[in-house]
């Protein structure tokens, strides 16, 4: 094996092929090939949450008027991270008394565990994909599912009340905003006729945000909710329960949360580019017969998720955090009740216009989207219109009581004047503008 | 050749693991942990699936089984308060019906087991043909056929779905809380 071949091919993305070359067809040559390919992967994503906690800070920072870290490696603060890691690595591992300690103890790890298998299917180039599954795209749905399980480990693991409520919460959030990410993604497999993640980068020739942009603002919105992001972030509402399932832990038991919720998020925008930007597609060069070299598309693969990611940190600096109650309404009342109108309108409208040539087709779904979208603003303006004539006419009204938020016994009728009226108006109001 | 055995001793280390859960299951005292033991079996399953190139089932095995009714499940023992505290043994008049019950169902699946053997050399075609493997990779797409077309099995999918609606709406009504006790 001669290093410096090894190094070339490292440059077209070969490297598995000439190692096949050297080592011949030998029975351990396809493992070890494949744990090699799952180490890369895994400690990529690991070592590149450092980058995005830095990134993170830094850009909101900025976004409210302040500099952010700027001491720690340089000028820009550059090392300020793998300090902060180094710490949390150093600190003691504790398990709190009365805990349950294989709950406890075992739920950081499969938290980490989960986020990185749904790695498994991402197309980072047209070649560099861990498995092709035909069932792609379901299959990290179902990974994602089993992260429910890792919270109520934790939650309840810690015999702590405010962190199994956390869990609780965190649980009901998780599980309730799966079903508009289902079927939002279910949009995208319908026009690509696949589940697996790279036919569905294969089919766009143009991105699927231009064709079907409300099925993308539903997925990222509930791709943010997964995540536990802000607005959705009251996994962690430290006004109410301190800091949610996770209260109990600390050093890198806490950090694997941490780590998890990042390589997540990092997940929910690379799938939004493979699904709706076109993944490693370098716009429509394709389609006039450009073969993009490996090494670009793994460029463009990465620019356009961190496009998406940083539109999650705009997310984060900009929106206040939501009420449990506002929430679950936004997701039971609308996100839902639009997602399954939109799946049924693009499944019997592809039956038309499916066989159609491809920049038709794009324009009908583009149109019908547009259409959905608009009345969906339509019908969120007169339900909020009547919910405030409802209010004003009765001032007892029936409002759903907020949960687990706090506040005193006049708090109901406050916040059914004030609050609930105000969602119904902004959050179509975003979906509008995204149009 | 060489394929067969790793298969086989994965198979043979997978079904040991969903044994062994599932025996936890049952003999376990603590009801927390007992459903983590459930959700390890279920695990198990879906890797018993996996290795019989059946993804979609595997998948839906985890989203089904472990995201949806084992939560539901943990939920049920969080709520029931006597339940997590209780030390008595998990043994109770019922194991005689339920030994009945899980000896028959063995017996049924080895009689359709038997059935089948000895498997002769044709029975198991090696993925490495690509008859075969194209079946596997089209297998998602002819199980969604099959689900809708109206001379195989689009009946029981919609019977299916129309028991579960009916589930649906009766939870909610259950569920509501009563509008004339507000007033």
């Amino acid at each position: 094996m001669n290093p410096i071949e090894l190094l070339k091919t490292l440059v077209d993305f070969s490297t598995f092929d000439y190692l096949r070359g050297v080592w011949g067809p030998q029975p351990w040559v396809e493992p070890l090939l494949d744990v090699i390919g799952i180490f890369a992967v895994s400690t990529f994503c690991l070592l590149i949450v450092i980058f995005l906690i830095w990134l993170e800070r830094k850009v909101i920072a900025r976004m409210q008027d302040r500099i952010g870290p700027n001491r720690v490696g340089g000028k820009y603060g550059l090392l300020q991270t793998v300090a902060d890691v180094l710490k949390l690595l150093s600190k003691e591992a504790v398990t709190p008394s009365g805990a349950d300690w294989w709950a406890y103890n075992i739920a950081p790890f499969l938290i980490v565990m989960t986020a990185l298998l749904m790695w498994a299917v991402m197309p980072f180039t047209s070649q560099m994909v861990g498995v092709d599954l035909n069932i792609g795209l379901f299959y990290v749905l179902s990974i994602s599912s089993v992260s429910v399980v890792c919270l109520l480990l934790a939650g309840w693991g810690s015999n702590n009340k405010y962190a199994l409520l956390g869990a609780f919460r965190s649980v009901a959030q998780l599980v309730s905003y799966e079903v508009p990410m289902v079927l939002s993604l279910l949009v995208p497999i319908i026009l690509a006729r696949s589940m697996s993640v790279n036919s569905i980068v294969e089919a766009q020739n143009i991105g699927y945000i231009f064709v079907i942009p409300m099925s993308a603002i539903i997925f990222f919105l509930s791709a943010s909710a997964e995540t536990g992001r802000t607005p959705f972030d009251l996994l962690e509402a430290e006004s109410e329960l301190v800091a949610g399932f996770h209260i109990e832990y600390g050093g890198m038991k806490f950090g694997m949360f941490f780590l998890a919720e990042f390589i997540g998020t990092l997940f929910m925008s690379s799938l939004f580019a493979a699904t709706y930007m076109g993944g490693y597609r370098f716009l429509t060069a394709e389609l006039f017969g450009y073969q993009t070299p490996q090494l670009l598309q793994l460029l463009i693969f990465f620019i356009k998720t961190f496009i998406v990611y940083f539109v999650f940190i705009w997310f984060r600096a900009t929106f206040p955090r939501i009420r449990i109650d506002q929430m679950l309404n936004f997701n039971w009342k609308y996100l839902v009740p639009l997602t399954l109108v939109m799946v049924l309108v693009v499944a019997l409208l592809d039956q038309v216009v499916g066989d159609a040539h491809w920049l038709v087709r794009a324009a009908a779904h583009l149109a019908s989207n547009i259409l959905i979208g608009a009345g969906a603003l339509v019908w969120a303006r007169r339900s909020a219109a009547q919910r405030h004539i409802m209010v004003d006419a009765n001032a007892t009204a029936v409002v759903p009581g907020p949960v687990f938020t706090g506040g005193g016994g006049h708090g109901h009728d406050d916040h059914g004047h004030g609050h609930a009226p105000d969602t119904h108006g902004h959050a179509p109001a975003t979906v509008a503008a995204h149009d | 050749m060489e394929k067969m055995v790793t298969m086989q001793v994965i198979f043979i280390i997978v079904s040991a693991i969903t044994l062994v859960a599932a025996v936890q299951v049952v003999t376990n005292r603590n009801l927390f942990h007992a459903a983590l033991w459930m959700m390890f079996s279920f695990l198990g399953v879906a890797a018993l699936y996996g290795l019989l190139e059946a993804g979609f089932l595997a998948a839906t095995q985890l989203l089904v089984y472990i995201g949806a009714i084992s939560i539901l499940i943990i939920f049920a023992i969080m709520m029931t308060r006597r339940l997590m505290q209780t030390t008595e043994s998990p043994y109770n008049a019922q194991w005689i019906g339920a030994g009945v019950a899980a000896v028959l169902t063995f017996a049924v699946i080895l009689g359709v087991v038997l059935q089948v053997l000895p498997l002769d050399a044709g029975f198991a075609p090696s993925s490495a043909n690509p008859a075969v493997a194209a079946a596997i990779e089209q297998n998602v797409v002819t199980l969604g056929r099959s689900f809708v077309s109206a001379d195989q099995y689009v009946l029981p999918f919609e019977l299916a779905s129309v028991l579960l609606l009916a589930a649906l709406v009766g939870s909610i009504i259950v569920a509501r809380p009563d509008m004339e006790d507000k007033e």
